[in-house]
């Protein structure tokens, strides 16, 4: 099969897709946030416990394609025990890589997470990818705002 | 009717036909295009695609208004489009056709030009739970409006409508029927004689969404009866932007009309107009001239092959696919398994590989399915599930095409189905 889908179902993105990482009940949970992109029936719920600037647990129950759901387990893996400012910065970081713009890591463990860059050429799924970063972003954005309530999309 | 013109009666020849559509020609990522998406639009032949060039090169201008040449040659176009979508839908008269964006602004026209003044609080609306959403949303719409309820008639498991209790559901209250002839997602075919029958035993109108009937199999609107069928050209071979609101005359006459403006009206003063005849009542502003124009051949073209002879082939390749699909063991069909019920629309699940999934990896093999809700979400929902995969076949396609499909399908599995 040709390169580029090789490169978009790699095997790191289809065992992310069979065992989600950040599937779990949280003991205490701060902020929530769900996603949605209607026309493709991808959803997302993301649960978050923060110890002040740190979210020290989180929870991601995608339900989906293999692009979005892997996305989302990643997103758990790497997000997990990092400030808010990280989280921040990481998830530019992802939309830029996403979106094939140029970014710089800037020493921050990315984890498997560089092996989104398939996405980019694949320019309708990159909505799949996005939707656990942004439902991610706007949960944070709701926890500063106090405003806790809303649904995210990407479409 | 259109058959006996039939010139493909003996040997209906999808291959010599594929020839008539260049889009077919193409290669997707270095293989042979297998178009499988014909329930969201259909391919064109090179008579559509050459009558579209010809009325701008040739004849392009407004229609009804100017005396010159080419105004009444645009005019002539359209008009005879008419008749021959008068002609195609079992001999109806011109007045009861009346030219619409698609199956949808035809379903809109009905909810809201007759569904406003004759829909009431209390009063109930009837459709099936395999609605698409063009059938259910102007209802959903016309409900809120007006007070009115909805009802609707249930599926089973395979897919098939139950009619047990409608009698009941199509209760003395209902003022309008809405049902599927073919089901987008399910290929059911509806028995909508029954459904027609229960709905003028109330006294209620019946208003049938012939979008996927239509196109791939004889529909006789005079003899069904219905009130109002609504159909999109580019489903069958036509081009965009342009589709059909069949309605009977003697409802239409009481109608008011949908839209408000040019072409419709007969005498307009500062403070009053009346309105043009049937049907350009119901036709405001300029019409899809050069879709009209590109309408005829795609009709002139189901008429040669014989819409008998259309039906017969995709009830082969549709009972060769439902074989096939169902020798692998992690995929499921959706709606009835045999094809004496169905159309060649089919929708099916991987347990494994999510449908957006699939169709990108069939997309690699060149092959080209639907993914998603299929703007039927109630019905998905219905079946437990949030999207599935649909392939879906019209006159060009080929056994060779249901085997690239599998075949894709199993590469699918490559990917996904094992550890
Ligand atoms: C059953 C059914 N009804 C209505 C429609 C709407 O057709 P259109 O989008 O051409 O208006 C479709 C097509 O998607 C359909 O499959």
């Amino acid at each position: 099969m040709s390169d580029a889908i090789d490169s978009l179902y790699r095997d790191v993105v289809l065992d992310h897709y069979r065992h989600p990482r950040g599937k779990k009940k949280l003991d205490k949970v701060d902020f929530r946030n769900s996603g949605k992109n209607p026309p493709c029936g991808d959803e997302i719920e993301v649960e978050l416990q923060l110890d002040h600037d740190t979210v020290k647990d989180l929870s991601v129950s995608c339900s989906g394609c293999a692009i979005s759901v892997a996305s989302g387990s990643m997103l758990y893996e790497v997000i997990k025990g990092k400030s808010i400012e990280e989280v921040r910065k990481i998830a530019r970081v992802v939309k830029a890589m996403l979106k094939g713009e140029p970014y710089i890591t800037d020493g921050i463990d990315f984890g498997d997470l560089d092996v989104l860059e398939g996405v980019k050429k694949f320019p309708v799924r990159i909505k799949c990818a996005l939707l656990s970063w942004t439902t991610l972003v706007d949960a944070i954005d709701r926890a500063q705002s106090g405003n806790n309530s809303g649904m995210s999309t990407t479409e | 009717m259109i058959t006996s013109r039939s010139t493909y009666r003996q040997g209906f020849d999808p291959v010599s036909i594929k020839a008539d559509f260049p889009i077919l020609n193409r290669e997707i990522n270095g293989r042979r295009l297998v178009y499988l998406d014909n329930a969201a639009t259909t391919q064109k032949p090179i008579t559509v695609i050459e009558a579209t060039r010809r009325f701008y090169t040739r004849y392009n201008a407004n229609v009804h208004r100017g005396l010159h040449t080419l105004a009444e040659e645009a005019t002539a176009a359209l008009e005879a489009a008419r008749r021959e979508v008068a002609a195609f839908i079992g001999g109806v008269k011109t007045e009861e056709v009346i030219f619409t964006r698609g199956a949808t602004e035809s379903i809109n026209l009905v909810a809201y030009a007759w569904g406003q003044h004759n829909v009431k609080a209390g009063d109930r609306i009837v459709l099936t739970q395999m609605e698409h959403h063009a059938n259910l949303v102007p209802w959903i719409a016309l409900a809120k409006r007006t007070g009115a309820e909805l009802a609707y008639i249930p599926i089973d498991d395979n897919g098939y409508l139950v009619l047990d209790r409608l009698s009941e559901i199509i209760s003395s209250k209902t003022k309008i029927v809405a049902v599927t002839h073919m089901s987008n997602v399910l290929g059911t075919i509806n028995p909508i004689e029954t459904i027609i029958e229960a709905a003028h035993a109330r006294r209620a109108l019946a208003l049938i969404d012939a979008a996927q009937s239509m196109p791939h199999m004889p529909v006789d609107v005079r003899s069904l009866g219905a009130d109002f069928v609504a159909f999109s050209a580019h489903k069958m071979l036509g081009p965009t932007g342009i589709g059909v609101l069949y309605g009977k005359e003697s409802i239409l006459a009481d109608m008011e009309p949908f839209n408000y403006g040019g072409e419709m009206i007969g005498e307009v003063t500062y403070d009053h107009a009346d309105w043009a005849s049937l049907p350009w009542k119901f036709e405001a502003g300029t019409p899809n001239i050069a879709g009209a124009a590109a309408f005829t051949p795609a009709l002139d073209y189901l008429e040669k092959l014989g819409m008998d002879n259309v039906r017969r082939h995709e009830h082969e390749l549709t009972e060769y696919a439902i074989e096939r699909l169902s020798l692998l063991d992690s995929i499921r069909i959706l709606g009835p398994l045999n094809a004496d019920h169905r159309g060649g629309a089919i929708s099916f699940v991987d347990k494994d590989v999510h449908p957006h999934d699939l169709s990108q990896i069939l997309d690699q093999h060149g092959v080209a399915i639907r993914a998603g809700h299929h703007c039927a979400q109630p019905l998905h929902r219905r079946l437990g599930l949030v999207s599935s995969a649909r392939a879906s076949f019209y006159v060009y396609n080929t056994r060779g095409d249901v085997d690239q499909l599998v075949y894709a399908l199993k590469e699918a599995r490559g990917y996904f189905g094992h550890e």
